[in-house]
């Protein structure tokens, strides 16, 4: 069976996915960024937190994915099975990227514009805001991107748990040995990676500020 | 009617421990007055403390022993960034923020302090023209669009952009080739006279402290040396002094 037909067979199911697995990547994405961006500021402020965060953000990495969704699953209110445990692990994921380029982008701006800033009297959060923000905005949002596209992978296993998403093709594809379903999963959630990656590669072009 | 800056024995001692449970004295014993319409030109070597002086003035550095008045005013009886909205700051590597256009960068502080636009965008057509801008050509360009000699100059307007009583400069022209520096240099002296504030300006050039100084302070290990007028400068026996001019 060609891949247009199942498709055509089977549209319902697929929209349904589909729409799954955007949803799974971005309620992950943007808790991480709701979490990332202000712990990655508060790295700048506290020089002393940087280690334990980043590594801590680090061993998370390492996890197996589909090992870190097996722990999560005994655990209370985090746990269980479905796509609120999903999106735990997924957000776990997404931090690392958004919290160390959220440090590096603010950390990379150029002492002497800081020090200007300071000494005309800017509080510390006009400084954030009006200056290191802004500067650091395409650094923070190329971590963004990098945790929208790992997240776009990582989320085909979520399926694994009962999340659904397009992971539910490719692992019954895998299980019946047919070709034709894990390509039914794997291509959209390809070419979703890479529309994530052109859209938010554009957002950090335009909205990021470069020295021309 | 008091005085732009006085500063009352400044010191300023790192934390840590130095010989005797005390850390590393940066700044020591600094005295000095400024007039308005008055500069003073902080001289010294690297390492001597000018940078360090002007810092504790502004309070980006908190002084562990004396004391500054800005315009009659105890510096930390106020709040530091209200302190720091009352002095215009110039440094060597300038720091215009490249992400605002030069209208913006001009027209920060008076911004911050909440004025209303009209009135931060005629401030900024007078900052442009006195520093000899065309406020139609420039106002809307990046900092990356302009040259070293303009970038400073949009240095200056923006610390004045204010109209605060008191500028603090660390070499402001430090970082220009020689001769966009002589032209800034003249320019900066005809400004000076017009402006009738009080200024502190760092700078290791003997020439540029001779020529902008209505005063000159010598600092040598953390201490103010020498203060005097360039002709006394020029005169005196002090073994830096004479270091300095054999230098010129």
């Amino acid at each position: 069976m060609s891949l247009l037909a199942f498709y055509a067979r089977n549209s319902q199911e697929v929209v349904g996915l589909l729409w799954q697995h955007v949803y799974l990547v971005l309620i992950s994405t943007g808790v991480a960024i709701l979490i990332g961006v202000p712990l990655g500021i508060a790295l700048t402020r506290r020089p002393g937190w940087r280690g334990p965060v980043l590594g801590l953000a680090n061993i998370f990495q390492t996890i197996p994915s589909l090992a870190l969704f097996g722990f999560l699953i005994p655990l209370p209110f985090l746990g269980g099975i479905g796509a609120r445990t999903a999106i735990v692990a997924l957000v776990l994921y997404a931090l690392l990227p958004i919290v160390r380029n959220t440090y590096t982008g603010i950390a990379g701006v150029d002492p002497a514009v800081r020090e200007a800033g300071r000494g005309m009297g800017m509080t510390d959060g006009q400084l954030l805001r009006l200056v290191e923000l802004p500067l650091g905005l395409g650094v923070i949002l190329a971590g963004v991107r990098v945790a929208t596209v790992i997240g776009v992978g990582t989320a085909t296993i979520a399926a694994a748990i009962g999340a659904g998403g397009l992971g539910v093709y490719i692992f019954r594809g895998v299980a019946t040995v047919d070709n034709t379903l894990i390509l039914a999963g794997a291509l959209p959630a390809a070419l979703m990676a890479i529309a994530a990656d052109g859209l938010l590669g554009v957002a950090e072009r335009r909205l990021g500020w470069r020295r021309t | 009617m008091s005085a732009a800056l006085e500063v009352r024995d400044l010191g300023f001692e790192l934390p840590g421990k130095g010989e005797g449970g005390r850390g590393r004295r940066l700044v020591e014993g600094v005295s000095f007055t400024v007039g308005k319409g008055e500069t003073l030109v902080l001289l010294g070597r690297s390492g001597s403390g000018k940078t360090t002086t002007l810092k504790l003035i502004n309070r980006l550095l908190e002084p562990t022993a004396g004391e500054v008045l800005v315009a009659g005013q105890r510096a930390s009886d106020l709040d530091a960034t209200r302190l720091r909205r009352r002095i215009g700051y110039v440094i060597q590597e300038i720091g215009l923020f490249p992400h605002f256009a030069v209208e913006r960068n001009i027209g920060l502080v008076p911004s911050l302090e909440g004025w209303p636009p009209a009135r931060i965008a005629d401030r900024v057509r007078e900052m442009l023209a006195l520093v000899g801008l065309d406020a139609d050509t420039f106002g809307a360009r990046y900092p990356h669009e302009l040259s070293g000699g303009q970038r400073q100059r949009v240095g200056v307007a923006r610390a004045l952009a204010a109209d605060p009583p008191l500028l603090l400069l660390d070499e402001p022209f430090g970082a220009l080739d020689p001769i966009t520096r002589v032209e800034l240099q003249r320019e900066f002296r005809a400004l000076e006279s017009r402006l009738g504030k009080g200024m502190v300006f760092v700078t290791h050039d003997v020439r540029e402290g001779l020529l902008l100084g209505t005063r000159i302070g010598l600092m040598h290990e953390g201490r103010l040396v020498f203060v005097g007028t360039p002709e006394e400068f020029r005169q005196s026996e002090h073994p830096e002094v004479r270091a300095f001019m054999a230098a010129a």
